[in-house]
């Protein structure tokens, strides 16, 4: 069984349509990017599935509960952290990690071995005692994701945990949620791809209310066809260069652009995804008396996929 | 219902008033203008009676009590942790009389130490028991009719100032229509629908230490009204 079952989601808001039939599955144990540029309907998505909005139309079955007609049951299993991790701030880090625990209704026997699990696992230990509002952006991300496993949930829903982190507390909440990925079932809300390629084992890719790619980090790669894969360095008479790389079979299409070597320009081949053309084209090269300085493969990034996905729905 | 859900929002919400300097302050106030006005009329008039006391109570009440309550929502909002709560297993029934109740024990505690005065009374003169009793029964249930509005306020705005003012506004318009001078410039039909309908007037009675079953049943509808509201209202969460 699924942990989530998303079928033909739609939200509008007024007139404004802002998720346009989306549909997708989170296996048990899945920790899946939820992946978007500001105002794609990721949030909205969330917002549904943790019952704090309704759908227009569509289903959202979470562990096996309908989000509309048992919101109970789901928000019992899920833990939540909203977007801009919001928080008490006038309350003491134990004292509202308590309170979490107790609206989330974890048997009273639990209750201190439970705080005492979440504060270890998000390293909370020397904060406990300390009020909310004196502790740093990081500290306080670490307290919002320990609130929301403070009751054991199936599933985690992170709404862009690592927003305004510096790089090494990005590091840590990283390696939390991977932790917390072996045994829990997690969506990781981000418009940060380096974060869902380190930390997720597959990838939705949602851009104006619809789903526009999905699939593992790895896979999704291939999605780009014609992403600029060599980039060269050439010394020589540029219309001849061009010539002779237009006639390499397998090579689609060339760019032109000014380098900072004296007499030579960069040239970027955009070439299918078949064998490598490394060799050929260096032979190709230096067989028509150019000078070869540099020879490049460049690997796709997620980022490529992203801006190119996103860009064809916008257009 | 869950009584465990309601008992952990308003313990929560009840720490926050005493952690708080709001909570401290609104019982300072309280205690400290009640003083003032019992012993003023003590020492002057010489009876042993609290009415003095009681007959404020409605205008006492309507710039402290909106203080209290004007954050319990709109706190939330601001804060964003609206969401935290709603995604809780938890219903808005369980959320809004957690909060009330969090508000009515604060009332209930600081009538409790307003009690002395009584006391001193007793200690005194020779009062009559039944007037007190009465009194402060009517004082816990207009206390309550306020703070349900105030709630009810609360969660249509994400700025307590906004909630406080608003507050005020709505619970003097319900004191208003008791009002002499405001009566005079209405028709004369709506007269008595007004003065029914207003929230002093139905004081009055217990004030005096009078018992009436209307009185009760206004009191408790105002209160269920408001309270429906402001559930049905954060049910709705069209904010955001």
């Amino acid at each position: 069984m699924s942990a989530i079952r998303v079928k033909n989601l739609r939200k509008k808001y007024g007139s404004f349509e802002a998720l346009k039939s989306i549909s997708f599955d989170v296996e048990q144990g899945e920790i899946l990017g939820f992946l978007g540029p500001n105002g794609a309907g990721k949030t909205t998505t969330m917002k549904i599935l943790t019952c704090f909005m309704g759908a227009t139309s569509g289903e959202a079955v979470v562990a096996g509960y309908d989000c509309v007609t048992q919101p109970l049951e789901v928000r019992r299993r899920i833990g939540y952290l909203p977007e801009n991790n919001p928080l008490y701030t006038d309350m003491i880090v134990y004292e509202y990690l308590l309170y979490a625990a107790r609206l989330h209704q974890v048997p009273s026997a639990l209750v201190s071995e439970r705080i005492r699990r979440v504060v270890e696992d998000c390293g909370l230990t020397e904060q406990v005692g300390l009020p909310i509002s004196s502790l740093s952006k990081g500290y306080r991300q670490r307290v919002g994701l320990a609130a929301s496993m403070i009751h054991d949930p199936e599933i985690l829903i992170l709404d862009e945990p690592t927003v305004g982190l510096d790089p090494n507390q990005i590091i840590e909440i990283r390696t939390l949620i991977k932790k917390f990925g072996k045994e829990k079932t997690i969506i990781l809300c981000s418009h940060r791809l380096p974060e869902v390629e380190l930390t997720c084992n597959r990838v939705i890719i949602i851009d104006l209310g619809k789903i526009v790619a999905s699939g593992t980090p790895a896979s999704l790669r291939y999605l780009v066809e014609d992403h600029a894969s060599i980039r060269l360095t050439i010394r020589g008479n540029p219309e001849k260069a061009m010539e002779v790389l237009h006639t390499i079979p397998g090579v689609k299409k060339v760019e032109m652009h000014p380098v900072h070597e004296k007499g030579a320009r960069g040239y970027d081949l955009h070439i299918g995804r078949r064998g490598d053309l490394r060799p050929l084209i260096a032979k190709a090269i230096v067989s028509s008396e150019l000078e070869l300085l540099d020879l490049r493969k460049q690997t796709v990034t997620l980022e490529d996929v992203f801006s190119q996905v996103t860009q064809r729905v916008a257009a | 219902m869950r009584f465990r859900s309601i008992h952990t929002i308003a313990a929560k919400e009840f720490q926050g008033y005493l952690n708080s300097p709001l909570g401290t302050l609104f019982m300072m106030a309280f205690l400290l203008i009640a003083s003032f006005l019992f012993f003023r009329d003590f020492f002057l008039v010489g009876e042993s009676t609290l009415r003095p006391f009681f007959e404020v109570l409605p205008w006492l009440y309507l710039f402290l009590l909106p203080a209290i309550t004007m954050r319990l929502w709109s706190e939330e909002r601001k804060l964003g942790t609206m969401e935290l709560l709603l995604t809780a297993p938890v219903t808005p029934a369980e959320a809004v009389l957690g909060k009330f109740l969090a508000g009515f024990g604060l009332l209930a505690l600081t009538l409790l130490l307003s009690g002395i005065l009584p006391l001193i009374l007793f200690w005194i003169g020779q009062p009559d028991p039944g007037l007190i009793v009465g009194g402060y029964l009517g004082a816990l249930m207009l206390g309550a009719s306020y703070l349900a509005l105030g709630l009810y306020v609360s969660t249509l705005t994400d700025n307590q100032i906004i909630a406080f003012i608003l507050s005020v506004l709505w619970i003097a318009l319900f004191l208003a229509i008791g009002q002499d001078v405001f009566l005079k410039t209405l028709p004369e039909p709506l007269v008595p629908v007004l003065r029914v309908l207003s929230l002093e007037f139905h004081f009055e009675g217990l004030g005096r230490g009078v018992l009436d079953t209307r009185d009760l049943v206004y009191y408790g509808s105002f209160l269920f009204l408001f309270l429906y509201l402001t559930i049905t209202s954060v049910s709705k969460r069209k904010w955001k």
